[in-house]
């Protein structure tokens, strides 16, 4: 039981690193239906810079953190302006192939300037075990958990209560009606691919603590697939759930059968997961269902 | 009168259906053509090994490519699995031989075939699945094909892979570069014909029908279903052939051979060359496989003037992969056989260009 539960959090804890990475996926197909496959590398950048500030500069960890956020928001937003803009209306193809190219570029800047061996962070959090009953927490898991939510409590208040959260909630609704409402779609877009960056930066800043930063953890890029479609690719709190169901599956993957095969497993359920999805329900548990008028 | 031997074609006036059906449009473009194929039978004469080696690789590329702009080019299915069926190719022809000792020419045909099962059973979500849906279907179909090659050890030698022999004809082996390219080149040439003519039958035009726009296809009677099928079958025929050339020449399959960045390589071949155009795969198949090359030579020039060049050659490599990708999307998004046809065009009524 102690190993259930153990894995159960484990799963919340990821998961929602997952989720959290997943709501700017998400939030660029709402708003722009492009669908970002340099997402990973949004995350790879944030983590490396907020590591570099730390590591190197000897930066205090929030202001870091901080600062990495600016940089990423400042990435996403230019890299939307720069890259993305051409390819709006543009077929499924071509946006699919910009954002590989996109990663492409991102990933070989990386890999230039920061290299190829992983990097650990020294230790930000405390390392001494939390205890609840049987179950034992690391304090960065618990604080990982913390941090998420509170940025999930930030999204869902600036979407419902900012002007520009409104606005893209519009845009999303219908982007002709939010035009001539006098709502700025380029702008909204441009606002979208910044939290995009901002949130994936979060999700590889907590992610890079608990696992140590190397350029493998761009793959969290493709794993927001099975997250975005399990929980509707056009939804935002799918995408939240979606993405903590993920992290439990793949915990209890790796706990009860990867011993059984011999590893790996874990890694691949997310698809097939995604692929089973796809065959029975492929508008995921909250996406909206496409209806095709000729 | 004196005939000159470089006439263009200089527009289309057709009578009949035969001559709009008709591969040559003009009859001088057959003698064209087969100095062209002559030219590149001829060409191992001269050449050097490594030259000869390159050349074959971007053959390989280019008969995969082919076959994945039958299914992404002509019929609007996006793939991005292309990796893994290289690898269920590469693989089938590995077991086939090694394993159970089968003939390299039995082995072939049949990597090709099991690769076309293969990819015809991961088609099936298409009937459902558009567009976006369906790149990350074949996305997943990529990611668990790897797994179960990297993990069915006793099948697939595990991460470790397989070595495979070249393949003989009697006593003679196709060991030297130059046997290797010929063998290519036979089927390089067979994969181009056929695929020039498959767009001239029925199903060629349901698969450009269904591309264009599936359901007015469907409204005028083509099977989606079968026709999607279809697609995923030919188009993973090739890529099998494909890969199975490519596990022979390189004498050995492994599970990162066939990752992820391979399917984007072959879509960026076909997106660079040119979507829906066979010959288009072709050039993008080479540009995409000499780039790196010409990168490293560039590196290997300038690496005396900037040192520490040489280290970043691997993020180098990925940078330019992507500018160029986001280039051609962006400027000729019809890619280098647009670019060809533009020159072609030009020169068409050359000097006399301007009467439109």
């Amino acid at each position: 039981m102690a190993f259930f539960l153990q894995m159960l959090v484990t799963g919340i804890v990821v998961g929602s690193v997952y989720a959290l990475v997943a709501l700017g996926f998400v939030l660029i197909y709402k708003s722009s239906d492009a669908i970002n496959f340099a997402q990973g590398e949004f995350l790879l950048i944030g983590t490396y810079v907020c590591l570099t500030l730390v590591a190197s500069y000897n930066v205090p960890f929030i202001a870091a953190l901080l600062l990495a956020l600016a940089f990423s928001a400042l990435l996403g937003w230019s890299v939307e302006k720069v890259v993305l803009r051409p390819f709006i209306g543009k077929p499924v193809i071509s946006m699919i192939m910009a954002t590989i190219g996109l990663s492409s570029v991102l990933a070989g800047i990386v890999h230039i300037i920061w290299g190829h061996e992983t990097r650990v962070y020294p230790p930000v959090f405390s390392e001494k075990p939390l205890q609840f009953g049987e179950v034992i927490i690391a304090p960065v898991y618990a604080w990982s958990f913390v941090i998420v939510i509170i940025w999930l409590v930030i999204f869902t208040l600036f979407f419902k209560y900012s002007r520009f959260g409104i606005a893209m909630r519009a845009t999303a609704d219908d982007q002709q009606a939010a035009l001539s409402m006098g709502i700025s779609v380029k702008t909204i877009f441009a606002i979208a691919w910044a939290i995009a960056a901002i949130v994936s930066a979060v999700g590889g800043v907590l992610l890079g603590n608990i696992n140590g930063v190397n350029s493998s953890l761009s793959l969290i890029g493709l794993k927001v697939l099975p997250v975005a479609i399990l929980g509707g690719l056009d939804s935002i709190p799918g995408a939240i759930i979606g993405g903590i169901l993920i992290g439990i599956i793949e915990s209890m993957t790796g706990g009860y059968l990867d011993p059984l095969v011999g590893g790996g497993l874990k890694e691949v359920i997310p698809f097939v997961i995604l692929v089973i999805i796809l065959m029975v329900k492929p508008y995921g548990l909250f996406g909206k269902k496409e209806i095709e008028r000729v | 009168m004196v005939r000159n031997p470089f006439v263009m074609q200089c527009g289309e006036f057709h009578v009949d259906y035969k001559q709009d059906m008709a591969i040559w449009k003009i009859a001088r473009v057959r003698w064209r053509i087969f100095a062209v194929v002559a030219l590149f039978a001829l060409f191992p004469m001269v050449a050097t090994d490594y030259v000869v080696g390159l050349a074959t690789l971007c053959g390989i590329a280019a008969i995969g490519a082919i076959g994945l702009n039958i299914l992404t080019g002509f019929t609007g299915q996006i793939s991005i699995g292309v990796g893994a069926f290289l690898g269920v190719g590469g693989y089938t022809s590995a077991i086939l031989t090694t394993k159970l000792g089968f003939s390299f020419w039995i082995a072939f045909p049949l990597a090709g075939l099991i690769t076309a099962l293969v990819g015809a059973l991961f088609g099936i979500p298409s009937l459902r699945l558009k567009g976006l849906y369906l790149a990350i279907a074949t996305l997943a179909a990529q990611v668990i094909i790897l797994f179960v090659i990297s993990r069915w050890d006793s099948l697939t030698g595990g991460t470790a892979g397989l070595v495979l022999s070249r393949p003989q004809i009697g006593s003679f082996t196709f060991m030297s570069e130059t046997s290797y390219y010929y063998l290519m080149f036979v089927v390089l040439l067979i994969t181009i014909v056929f695929s020039l003519n498959l767009f001239r039958t029925r199903v060629g035009r349901a698969f450009i029908a269904v591309r264009d726009r599936d359901i007015a296809a469907e409204v005028m009677g083509i099977d989606l279903f079968k026709y999607k099928v279809l697609a995923f079958f030919v188009s993973s025929f090739f890529v099998g052939i494909a890969g199975a050339l490519l596990g022979h020449y390189t004498m050995i399959v492994s599970p990162e051979l066939y990752s992820i960045s391979v399917s984007i390589e072959y879509l960026a071949m076909i997106l660079v060359g040119g979507l829906g155009s066979v010959f288009g795969s072709l050039y993008g198949a080479v540009f995409i496989t000499l780039m790196p090359v010409v990168l490293r030579s560039v590196v290997d020039l300038l690496s005396g003037t900037f040192p520490g060049l040489e280290g970043v050659l691997v993020g180098m490599k990925e940078v330019v992969f992507g500018v160029v990708i986001i280039l051609f999307l962006v400027y000729e998004p019809d890619g280098l056989n647009k670019i060809w046809l533009n020159i072609k065009n030009y020169f068409r009524l050359w000097p006399f260009s301007y009467t439109k």
